[in-house]
């Protein structure tokens, strides 16, 4: 806002990480941070609604959670056929925990630094999902349990059977196992980065309208409005597909 | 915006915090649903059987109803019955207290008169053999006797005949 900064250092300072370099490698402190926080703060509330929960009597709470649980449940239902113990909880994590951490977006981008600075605290991103270390980190994790369920479920022959001789059988190995790669790669790939692109992209389209005086009051507040459908449908897709990912990996062709 | 270590750490805390829902928070949650998706059903099931436990016994209660009405016209009749026979051995009993009575009656007549007859024979008697004392002037014997019975049986059977 009124800081004494030209545009492009203002809107740089916003895209920079708290870091820490240590001999392991350099740790985005705000990206952990927050999305400690909002997880954190995801399954603690989960957590307490379900051991203060009734059967008979469900208060405000409760019913949320329930509701939540309900549409997870029902999503997983639709499209995941085998029976999988992690998969719904993992698909409800997704969904809430993405969500969360994309509403962070909708707070106004200057209230986090500027707050931290006063601690000393000079570069603060508070949107975990804006930083592709964390898409890719949920992504990639997501693709080493398609490879584990493929695995688990057709058998390592299997497996091999289906990077190695399909689509054109067997003669053609070489071109099959190409073309798997760039299927199966660009599933993570692709889930990492659009959840990423989505929010790197809103979330600098609030710094713009930061730039902008007064006029950001009238133009934050639609793009803000518009931005909380972007969110939701963006942690949705993240979790639909990890679904629909792992759904095809139970398959068995 | 470049790749670092964050991304270990945040696949780690990604797999922490799907283990702590598929832990803590998933199975609770389908517990309880469960558990309340029965209790529903029991609830609707309880409901269904106190509808027709309503029914047969709102069905009992009228068949219940009629049997005693049955029951109690039945018991009416009896009791009018016992009442009428009741009054019909009252009259029995008290006609033949009646005719005991009339035959006591008739039989204590017959006494007097049985009685009378037989005073009125002995004073006859006497006052034949009076008569006859003082026609023969001195007591009669036995001879005597013997001859006026035959007399007088001779007056009776000739009476008779």
């Amino acid at each position: 806002m009124a800081e004494p900064l030209d545009a492009p250092s203002y809107i740089q300072h916003h895209l920079e990480h708290w870091e820490l370099t240590t001999r392991f490698g350099t740790f985005n402190l705000d990206t952990l941070l927050f999305s400690w926080l909002t997880g954190i703060t995801f399954l603690l509330l989960f957590r307490i609604v379900v051991k203060r929960a009734t059967i008979e009597t469900p208060g405000f709470w409760q019913n949320f959670v329930e509701l939540l649980y309900e549409f997870v449940q029902t999503q997983v239902k639709e499209t995941f056929h085998g029976r999988s113990a992690l998969i719904g909880p993992l698909a409800l994590t997704i969904f809430i925990w993405v969500f969360l951490m994309n509403l962070m977006d909708l707070l106004p981008v200057d209230l986090i630094p500027r707050v931290v600075g006063y601690f000393g605290v000079h570069y603060m991103k508070s949107v975990p999902t804006t930083d592709p270390n964390l898409t890719l980190g949920m992504s990639i994790s997501v693709f080493l349990l398609i490879i584990f369920y493929s695995i688990k479920i057709k058998g390592m022959g299997g497996f091999l059977k289906e990077i190695t001789c399909k689509p054109f059988g067997p003669w053609f190995l070489p071109i099959n196992l190409i073309l798997k790669l760039v299927e199966e790669l660009a599933k993570p790939i692709s889930l990492g980065l659009r959840l990423f692109g989505n929010l790197y992209a809103g979330e600098l389209i609030f710094i713009l309208i930061g730039l902008l005086g007064y006029w950001q009051w009238i133009l934050g507040f639609p793009w803000a409005i518009f931005h909380i459908l972007v969110i939701t449908i963006q942690a949705f897709i993240f979790m639909m597909l990890t679904i629909v990912y792992l759904s095809l990996a139970h398959e068995d062709h | 915006m470049d790749i670092n270590a964050t991304l270990i750490g945040q696949m780690i805390t990604f797999a922490l915090f799907v283990w702590f829902t598929m832990k803590y928070v998933w199975p609770e949650l389908e517990k309880i649903l469960k558990a309340r998706q029965q209790k529903v059903a029991e609830g609707l099931a309880a409901a269904e059987r106190g509808h027709k436990e309503l029914e047969i016994s709102q069905k009992y209660a009228i068949q219940h109803i009629h049997e005693a009405r049955s029951r109690a016209v039945e018991a009416l009749e009896q009791a009018k019955k016992q009442a009428a026979l009741i009054i019909e051995q009252a009259k029995a009993e008290a006609n033949r207290e009646r005719e005991q009575i009339v035959a006591l009656g008739h039989g204590e007549v017959d006494l007097e008169r049985r009685k009378a007859r037989e005073e009125l024979q002995q004073e006859l008697i006497d006052l034949t053999i009076a008569s006859s004392e003082k026609l023969l002037g001195r007591v009669m014997t036995e001879k005597d006797h013997q001859e006026l019975l035959e007399v007088g049986m001779m007056i009776d059977s000739s009476r008779k005949g």
